[in-house]
């Protein structure tokens, strides 16, 4: 019994740790036979970009009800350990959070938060293509422009109710993936990314060339469900764009946790061997593509609902690059990142303008700063932080757990990583 | 009859053009095995640094030959400063930061130059030359673009077949340790590929300015034309890139005249979409193994 334990693991730790049950997981024999070996390297799951972050791992540690911090993780505190119920959980307090949110802010904000919430379909369905599967994708754009026109023709020649519409759009979009993830499937990083960038600027252009269908110039005009009762009609569409975003988020995250995800996880580690091990690496493929563009085309009709009408404008190149920029800011794998890159990417013309304004730099600078910081972005957070947003509030936040706890932890067994070798946006390689 | 011998013209033409950005591609392709998104912009820029310096009444070919020059040294700065640290990385790193690079320097260009489309003079004239009596749609400036490219087509295979320094770049692209065993620096060869590769590009910008509404994005098209022909050619064969250059060009000026312009890049994707499922390692390339 010491409350301060030198050596966990040493003392009656050696035993303890698989007696704390369900928290220990097999890959991690964090305090097995632990002598202070300089080579003893504790894997840092928060790193990784992806899955769950290994505040287990440190559990494992301590023998039941010595440790001292012990009260913050008791038992109550703890999050469900089923994804399915987690995620639900953090899906319903999101939602209240976000219920408290609109019901007070501005129709314009709440146009805003909408924004975000479609953004963040976009992205998160983008992370889960790149970080959990290893495939980048520039046509997260052109995926949106799909989603959105499916909407608007459907709109504009037919009159069925709302969700057929944006159903479509989803199954549409999807069905799109299929066939450009077809090929992907034996594609290299570079020529996917060669690929899909033809098709964000491919695409729209189909919208151009038949105008007739299309709506030309001034696209189709899409209208704006009508809220039931009394509801202000901007805060309902937040709500539905809302919902949409918690909805999809809670599936990826559920997908992730799924044989799915453990497949999409080992085909972007080494599809050679995930072949061997049984899986079949070109389904895996398509499917992780075919659920990024399903999120594009959901992500799409919502924000032709946001803006009222459909054109080729919104959807441009820098659509694509933006998106990708946010997915690799937030953290690629990163569901919760995919928030953080949302919203920058919604208020970034907003910052560009007044940074131009502030310092008198003129229009042409103020048109174009939100491409020079996006650009810089791609480049800064590839550079330095790989891990994105997320990655690094999970780094701080274990760094900072790990010196709470580590008080007479044998010194550099959890050295901070030297940010040059931590894990990049994939672990895997070509 | 004559459409059809106009778009061959200029599909030929633009098929050169193609062809020189896609050397670029493949330049530093073999060097680092990283596609440079970024090629069509760097090109952007040192295109719109000839036409301030135009504006600025400098004589035509000091301006155009400052533009390569600027492109030699933008190609060996970005060289050092944003790819060299991402060697050993995943290969997904230097796609994204290149792809940062594409649209910095477009919103570079756009802040310093301002975004308005504006028009670069070309070197000769552009009007059609007529063979016996009938027009073509085949100018000066055409020829002139025929006769750059080719240039530089014959100075790579130059450099490359008779030079030590293209032996040390052959070397240093083939084997990178056997090579720096030997006493070649291969990380100076690697910059020294970024630099001629950034000049093709600029060459390849000076000779599309003309021919189109100048603008900060007017080689993002280029671009992707370029990534279709060198893929079509195998991404490592410089002979590839011209031959892959030449069918993007003829292809692509067909669609367009038959179909429509905006069609062209749906095309494009087309060709891409073929080649890579059909035979992915190009034209003019040797399957390589995949290694356990």
């Amino acid at each position: 019994m010491s409350s301060i334990p030198d050596q966990p693991g040493v003392t009656s730790g050696a035993a303890t740790p698989p007696a704390s049950g369900p928290t220990v997981t097999p890959v991690t024999p964090v305090s097995e036979g632990k002598t202070g070996a300089p080579d003893d390297k504790l894997p840092d799951g928060v790193l990784s970009g992806s899955g769950e972050p290994g505040a287990n791992d440190l559990d494992a540690q301590w023998p039941a009800g010595r440790d001292p911090i012990r009260l913050l993780d008791a038992r109550w505190l703890r999050l469900p350990r089923q994804p399915l119920l987690r995620h639900l959980l953090f899906g319903a307090v999101t939602a209240v959070g976000f219920y408290l949110l609109t019901s007070s802010l501005s129709a314009f904000n709440n146009f805003r938060i909408g924004e975000i919430a479609l953004y963040t379909i976009a992205l998160a369905g983008l992370s889960l293509l790149t970080g959990t599967n290893g495939q980048i994708s520039l046509g997260q754009g052109a995926f949106m422009a799909v989603g959105a026109y499916t909407l608007g023709v459907l709109m504009t020649h037919t009159h069925w109710p709302l969700a057929v519409d944006v159903l479509a759009a989803i199954v549409l979009s999807g069905a799109l993936g299929v066939v450009v993830g077809m090929p992907a499937t034996r594609l290299k990083g570079p020529y996917l990314a060669g690929m899909t960038l033809i098709l964000a600027l491919a695409l729209p252009r189909i919208a151009d060339k038949y105008t007739v269908f299309f709506g030309g110039d001034q696209g189709l005009t899409v209208t704006a469900p009508t809220p039931p009762g009394t509801i202000d009609p901007q805060r309902w569409l937040t709500w539905i764009q809302l919902a949409g975003a918690i909805i999809v988020l809670i599936l990826l995250a559920n997908l992730t946790h799924s044989r799915f995800g453990r497949s999409f996880r080992a085909v972007r580690d080494d599809e050679i061997a995930a072949g061997l091990s049984g899986i079949h690496v070109a389904r895996t493929k398509v499917l992780a593509f075919t659920v990024a563009a399903s999120c594009a085309g959901l992500a799409g009709a919502f924000l032709g609902l946001s803006i009222g009408v459909v054109n080729t404008g919104e959807f441009s190149l820098s659509l694509s690059i933006y998106l990708l920029a946010g997915m690799v800011l937030g953290g690629a794998g990163s569901m919760l990142g995919a928030w953080w890159g949302a919203i920058v990417i919604v208020f970034m013309p907003g910052w560009s303008n007044s940074i131009a304004n502030s310092f008198n730099l003129g229009s042409a600078v103020a048109a174009n700063l939100s491409l020079v910081i996006f650009g810089l972005v791609l480049i800064v957070v590839i550079m330095v932080v790989p891990m994105g947003i997320q990655g690094g509030i999970g780094w701080l936040a274990q760094r900072a757990l790990s010196l709470i706890r580590g008080v007479g932890q044998p010194r550099g067994s959890r050295a901070p990583p030297d940010i040059s070798t931590t894990p990049d946006i994939t672990t895997g390689g070509g | 009859m004559s459409l059809f011998v106009n778009l061959t013209l200029n599909g030929i033409t633009n098929g050169m053009i193609f062809a020189a950005v896609a050397l670029g591609l493949v330049f530093i392709w073999r060097a680092t095995h990283i596609v440079n998104f970024g090629q069509g912009s760097m090109a952007m820029f040192t295109t719109y640094l000839a036409v301030t310096l135009l504006d600025r009444h400098l004589n035509y070919w000091l301006a155009f030959a400052a533009a390569l020059v600027a492109g030699l040294v933008m190609g060996a700065v970005i060289e050092t400063i944003l790819i060299r640290p991402l060697a050993g990385k995943p290969a997904l790193n230097p796609v994204i930061v290149t792809l940062g690079l594409f649209i910095l320097l477009e919103g570079m260009a756009g802040s310093i130059f301002g975004i308005g489309s504006r028009s670069f003079p070309p070197a000769f004239s552009q009007a059609g030359l007529t063979f016996g009596h009938t027009k073509v749609a085949f100018s000066h400036f055409d020829v002139f673009i025929l006769i750059a490219v080719v240039a530089l087509m014959l100075g790579t295979l130059a450099l490359f077949r008779a030079t030590s320094l293209g032996l040390r770049m052959r070397a240093a692209a083939f084997a990178p340790e056997v090579a720096r065993l030997l006493g070649v620096r291969v990380g100076r060869i690697l910059t020294l590929g970024w630099a001629l590769a950034a000049v093709a590009g600029s060459l390849a910008g000076l000779l599309v300015a003309p021919t189109v509404s100048f603008s900060p994005n007017f080689m993002d098209l280029v671009l992707v034309y370029a990534f279709t022909a060198a893929v079509l050619g195998g991404l490592d064969s410089p002979v590839g890139a011209l031959v892959g250059g030449l069918v993007t060009g003829l292809a692509l000026s067909y669609v367009g005249g038959y179909l429509g312009s905006s069609l062209e890049p749906l095309g494009a994707l087309a060709i891409l979409m073929v080649v890579l499922s059909a035979r992915p390692e190009g034209l003019f390339s040797r399957p390589a193994p995949r290694r356990v």
